[in-house]
């Protein structure tokens, strides 16, 4: 790494990176000037919306859309599940209409006649002997290692048996999934999609058309969230295509809140019927799981238990359960919240078991992690306790302070990869001093366009303000879509590349003229300089005016030269709550996280992602869940009403802290988008037990559960 | 939302001959929060929509020396600034002050609060106010966990939605209605009924009356307060509610009404807890006792249970904050 | 002129009901439902007078969005949030739940907070509908605004013009509010990515700025 151009500034040197800097779309969003895919409005754009199936699971006998393409207004009508076709989902879409506005694209809809047969189908997973009956199970691999029977067969090993579970949930995007496509020549075609992966929708519309990948334009300078649903082109993307083929007009074509709820992605299941060993001393030994879940009529998501926690002996079963609902999405930590979920509440059980201190218990156990990663999850834990002052809040299980309210404190901790993904990004450095960084990248919200900023900012010597960040648009070099919190590292290490060739070769034309060879030249302050000698310097304007009509354009490509970052990083996660044990209700007190992802760019961005994960981890871990019904096969709550989210009262006081410094810059930057939001789910459940004495096995946790539990009483 | 006539009259009578005599054929509009989606559900599906909004006098407060007029177009803003409706009613507000949602207090009403349809997903997703399906209500078997625990015995097990008309009944409210034969007063208990038959609504409202004011009595000398457990502290449902108003004698209560929301079809009087209270110096037994017997002739359906228990406490809690000195 | 082509219309209604209604939809279609409609349609708009049956087909509303008389010709059954995104490509509103939940489409009629999605656009005639477009006019960013920039109150920003709405009028009646005030008085707003804790500091700090403006003189209203 030492002596590579291209490595980040050492810490002294950094005028930006891992500072708060404001979001640079930060005024375009909060004045409503941002235009999402949804806010598109074209020349005679046509409207499109939905014929939904009302059922869970049935064949298509015959569609008729003779009524709707009769409608004065109707412009196009697509069939999408033709004859013959099943149906996996309520609320699928079968057809699609375009109209000149959305009421008579509604009307029309409406007037579209599908008869159905009706199939069997399984709505509820929970219950594993009715999905065994229903034929539903499939068996995945099971994984072993060490000899867990003898290891729980040790007399002086303790262990603790319990059944815990997390619901389906949906990802309930804001902006709805959908596109507004646009013809440009017969071959050729301009979509705006709310994607996360702009430079790989193209292909898909291509594919899909039979028209040149290169003949596709896709545009998203704005998404209204995503959080790993938004990749696919989908059936609804290339309707849109067809009908505003058909009709030679634009069309819109993004969903309604209720199929968005009902088809747009859903989060697999995880219950688990957990066994979990340990020595009298806490030292953790064995682990046995049978889990079971769902994330739709396809299999999905086997659950990575024990979670971060590589337990010496242990086995794990799963099974996947095929229901009838909308389908699997990855959803911000793809199975890693199930997966903490399962782990830490048996795990937080058996310490009360032992009557253990949780938080000793895991700061005992961290060296189970893999990757040696012990140390950081012991600096992490040691950090949250002081921040959550557990050592003054937390007791045994079991608040047993008078009166209904009973406080609590759980814990948990979490890991993910992050390594950047694949991508490319050219700065472009005008004789008139303009820089430009173009990457076929997209900013989900995550301060993807201020990364880049700071970055190249930071390598050119310049104010943020000077880079013009151009993503969200599949003309720009192709780049990475959004998932896995894979984007900081791609982007700032493609871009740390390109602004280090564009700024060597400014140097290179400068050079000459300052008497001064190029490696002895360095970017600071808005000047050109010679490094120790601020006497040769050009201010940034005179240097690039120096490049006459030739223009510097250079290409950075990640991977690429130097380590700009890595995988691999961790959490630890505290949830204070307060449980009123007449009525059940929850209310969190504090949430507290101790997080790393290596060399952090944005801090303002980076802390922002803590918060809103936890927040986001409050709504899973109290509200959300996709109720379904086992008589219709419909999804009951396909709204915002009963599909529940917190709002800004319901989140109590939040800390963070950024790892940051000796240990952790080195590793290079690493993605963060997923990783808080993992542990919320853990650490909640387990305040709610140490504040009541006894656990609520499933999230989420509603007044109905907490009751229920009490009632039962003693440890679950 | 089906295609609808819109109409605006600028007077009652006006607006009384715009409406059909049979449900189905038009609706009331007034704030419009939930009409509005209720169109959008297709839950409802008028031809025609008479907007109040252009009746002046259906709007504003008064005061007299022994009740309180409130016109149905007041906003829940207008109520909540009111200066009698504070100084007399405070339960009121603290009863408007659960619509934790600025946006729904500037457009909503009162009357249309009183008059929102329910909120049962089953009616929400088009399988009518009884929830059929192949001829049965889907709700005994299907998820219930937010239904009635309480006059349940069917065909209708929806709550009745309204966050008002529980403290307005145990006030003694009464509402006026206005119709082609003329205005008619009842008291706002009677406003709701439990319907039976699909085609009937959750209240008594004629199909072609409006509900023209809501009539509050002075409240002397009464102790008033409501209690909603919610799950949120941001816009949600109670999952049940309770308002009670004690008229005290000294320390003793003279005369209680307890009424609880959110737990049958209709805004549900209880008076087992009223005679629990009558009679006697509250206390936290007698405020627990009270409770139990709001909720004995419960009888929770196969995911509601939670609710009995969720009664018990709401009325347990607004009865001592009522005695405490009450909204 | 405009009262003698009021007259006109209603005189054609009063006549027959059916006649004035072909006429709209005949007009409705010419055209073709987004487009702006003549002086003669617009201005017969009733502001007064008997009640008018209009509709099931386009009639002519005329809004007052952000201190401009915009005409359109629509179906009843629009929704001054659907009226302003699809007709007037003002989109600073956001459709998310629809339902009078979310507040994404928060913006404000006579100067108080609602939910556009479930306003008919006929309703709002009469009223001055403010958008937040409104609020950032030749550029310059309302303080809330750049509160919310400072504190990072915003992700993916599409609860957010919402929001900022809600928070400028929730200033408007508590213009120095308490961190309990700012958690009460915002729940009619939902947000996805987690924006909370960022609008609560932002709202704060967005009161003391304009305060201390207002004693400035620089802002008005």
């Amino acid at each position: 790494m030492a002596n590579c151009k291209y490595e980040w500034p050492a810490a002294g040197d950094r005028r930006l990176i891992g500072k708060s800097i404001s979001r640079i779309d930060g005024p375009a969003k909060s004045s409503g000037r941002a235009k999402y895919s949804l806010d598109i409005n074209l020349p005679g754009m046509l409207f499109a919306k939905s014929v939904n199936c009302p059922y869970a699971h049935v064949r298509i006998k015959s569609i008729d859309t003779s009524a709707a393409e009769k409608m004065p207004g109707v412009k196009a009508v697509r069939v999408i599940m033709g004859v013959g076709k099943e149906v996996q989902w309520a609320g699928d879409q079968v057809a699609a209409v375009s109209a000149v506005s959305e009421e008579i694209a509604e009307d029309a809809a409406r007037a579209v006649k599908v008869e159905y047969e009706q199939l069997p189908f399984l709505v509820n997973e929970a219950d594993f002997d009715k999905d065994k009956t229903a034929g539903r199970t499939r068996q995945a691999a099971e994984l072993k290692v060490g000899d867990p029977d003898k290891a729980f067969s040790d007399p002086d090993v303790v262990t603790h048996e319990g059944h815990y579970g997390i619901p389906v949930i949906t990802h309930c995007c804001l902006e709805p999934h959908g596109h507004v496509t646009e013809w440009m020549g017969p071959q050729s075609l301009r979509t705006f999609s709310s994607t996360q992966g702009v430079s790989a929708m193209p292909a898909q519309f291509a594919e899909a058309l039979n028209i040149p990948a290169n003949n596709v334009q896709t545009i998203c300078r704005y998404i209204g969230g995503g959080f790993g649903s938004k990749f696919q082109m989908d059936a609804w993307g290339l309707a849109s295509a067809q009908m505003a083929k058909d009709a030679g007009k634009p069309v819109k074509y993004l969903l309604e809140r209720a199929e968005e709820l009902e088809t747009a992605g859903c989060r697999p299941s995880g219950f688990a019927r957990v066994k979990v060993g340990a020595k009298k001393d806490g030292t953790l030994v064995a682990w046995e799981s049978d889990c079971w879940g769902t994330g739709g009529p396809t299999p999905s998501g086997v659950l990575p238990i024990p979670y971060v926690l590589d337990i010496p002996n242990r086995i794990r079963r799963h099974t996947f359960i095929l229901a009838n609902i909308g389908p699997a999405r990855a959803w911000r930590a793809p199975n890693h919240p199930q997966a903490a979920l399962l782990t830490m509440t048996p795990i937080d059980d058996l310490a009360a078991k032992l009557n253990m201190d949780p938080l000793q218990l895991l700061m005992k156990n961290a060296d189970l992690a893999s990757e040696g990663r012990g140390k950081v999850y012991r600096e992490e834990l040691q950090k949250v306790a002081e921040m959550s002052e557990w050592s003054k809040y937390w007791h045994p299980r079991g608040d047993k302070t008078p009166g209904h309210i009973k406080r609590g404190l759980g814990v948990s901790i979490h890991t993910w990869g992050g390594r950047g993904h694949a991508g490319n990004c050219l700065v472009t450095i005008q004789p008139d001093g303009s820089v430009t960084a173009e990457l076929g990248s997209q900013d989900l919200g995550t301060g993807t366009r201020t990364v880049i900023a700071i970055v190249a900012a930071e390598t050119l010597g310049l104010p943020v303000e000077a880079i013009r960040v151009k993503i969200g648009d599949s003309h720009y070099p192709f780049d990475g879509p959004s998932g896995g919190s894979t984007t900081v590292g791609g982007v700032s290490a493609s871009t740390r590349r390109a602004a280090v060739d564009a700024r060597d070769q400014l140097f290179a034309a400068v050079a000459p003229g300052l008497g001064v060879p190029a490696d002895q030249l360095e970017a600071v302050d808005g000047k050109i300089q010679a490094k120790g000698d601020a006497s040769k310097s050009l201010t940034w304007k005179q240097a690039c005016r120096k490049l006459g009509v030739k223009t510097v354009q250079a290409h950075g490509k990640n991977p690429g030269q130097c380590m700009l970052g890595s995988s691999g990083v961790g959490g630890a996660m505290v949830a204070d709550v307060s449980v009123d044990t007449e009525t059940g209700l929850v209310k969190i007190n504090r949430m507290a996280v101790a997080q790393d992802c290596g060399l952090i760019i944005d801090m303002k961005t980076a802390e922002s992602q803590c918060y809103g994960a936890m927040i986001m981890g409050i709504c899973y871990s109290l509200f959300e869940e996709k109720i379904m019904d086992n008589i219709t096969g419909r999804m009951l709550n396909p709204n915002m009403e009963f599909y529940k989210l917190a709002g800004i009262g319901d989140i109590g006081e939040l800390k963070v802290h950024m790892m940051t410094g000796p240990g952790y810059d080195e590793r290079g930057v690493i993605g963060l988008g997923e990783p808080p939001v993992i542990s919320p789910g853990a650490a909640i459940s387990n305040a709610v037990a140490n504040a009541i004495g006894v656990r609520v096995p499933t999230l989420p946790v509603t007044p109905e559960k907490v009751l229920a539990a009490l009632a039962k009483g003693g440890m679950a | 939302m089906e295609r609808f006539e819109y109409a605006n009259p600028t007077s009652r009578k006006e607006a009384i001959s715009l409406l059909a005599a049979e449900w189905g054929q038009t609706e009331v509009l007034a704030g419009g929060t939930d009409l509005v989606s209720c169109m959008k559900d297709f839950a409802c599906t008028p031809k025609r929509v008479v907007s109040l909004k252009r009746i002046s006098d259906l709007r504003g407060i008064r005061s007299s020396g022994k009740e309180l007029r409130i016109g149905s177009m007041t906003t829940i803003r207008e109520l909540l600034e009111d200066q009698h409706v504070k100084q007399g009613y405070p339960a009121l507000i603290q009863s408007a002050e659960y619509i934790r949602s600025e946006q729904l207090r500037n457009m909503g009403t009162i009357g249309g609060e009183l008059l929102q349809r329910p909120r049962c997903w089953y009616f929400r997703l088009g399988y009518g106010l009884l929830a059929q399906y192949n001829g049965k209500s889907l709700v005994p078997d299907g998820d219930n966990r937010y239904h009635a625990i309480l006059g349940n015995s069917g065909p209708a097990y929806f709550v009745s939605p309204s966050m008002m008309a529980p403290i307005l009944i145990a006030m003694g409210a009464q509402v006026r209605l206005e119709g082609p034969g003329g205005a008619r007063e009842i008291t706002v208990e009677k406003l709701y009924r439990t319907p039976a038959q699909p085609d009937e609504r959750e209240h008594t409202l004629h199909p072609n009356e409006i509900l023209t004011e809501i009539i509050v009595p002075r409240q002397e000398g009464a102790r008033s307060a409501v209690y909603e457990v919610r799950q949120k502290e941001a816009l949600d449902w109670p999952l049940t509610a309770a308002a009670v108003v004690l008229k005290m004698n000294g320390d003793t209560v003279s005369h209680a009404r307890v009424v609880l929301g959110h737990v049958a079809p209709v805004p549900w009087p209880s008076p087992e807890a009223e005679q629990t209270l009558e009679g006697k110096t509250v206390s936290e037994d007698v405020a627990e006792a009270a409770g139990k017997a709001a909720v004995s002739k419960a009888t929770p359906l196969s995911m509601n249970g939670y609710k009995v228990q969720l009664a018990r406490v709401a009325v347990k809690r607004a009865i001592m904050q009522a005695a405490q000195g009450g909204a | 002129m405009k009262q003698k082509k009021e007259k006109l219309l209603s005189g054609k209604k009063e006549a027959d009901g059916l006649t004035r209604r072909d006429f709209l939809k005949g007009a409705g279609v010419a055209v073709s439902g987004s487009i702006l409609v003549g002086e003669a349609q617009a201005e017969a708009n009733p502001a007064e007078g008997s009640a008018q049956v209009q509709g099931p087909g386009e009639v002519p509303v005329t809004l007052r969005v952000n201190g401009e008389t915009r005409r359109l010709n629509l179906e009843p059954r629009v929704t001054l949030l659907d009226a302003l995104r699809d007709r007037l490509d003002l989109t600073g509103a956001k459709k998310v739940c629809d339902r009078a939940t979310c507040g994404a489409c928060t913006m404000l009629m006579d100067d108080r907070p609602v939910y556009g999605c479930t306003v008919l656009a006929i309703e709002a005639q009469g009223h001055e509908v403010t958008t937040i477009e409104h609020f950032s006019k030749g550029g310059k960013l309302h303080p809330m605004m750049s509160a919310f920039v400072e504190h990072d109150a915003q992700q993916c920003g599409f609860c957010t013009p919402g929001f900022v709405m809600a928070c400028i009028a929730f200033l408007k009646t508590h213009p120095n509010p308490t961190m309990e005030e700012v958690e009460k008085g915002l729940g009619g707003n939902l947000c996805r990515c987690g924006t909370y804790w960022g609008i609560r500091h932002a709202v704060l700090d967005a009161a003391k700025a304009m305060s201390a403006e207002a004693e400035g003189g620089l802002i008005h209203g």
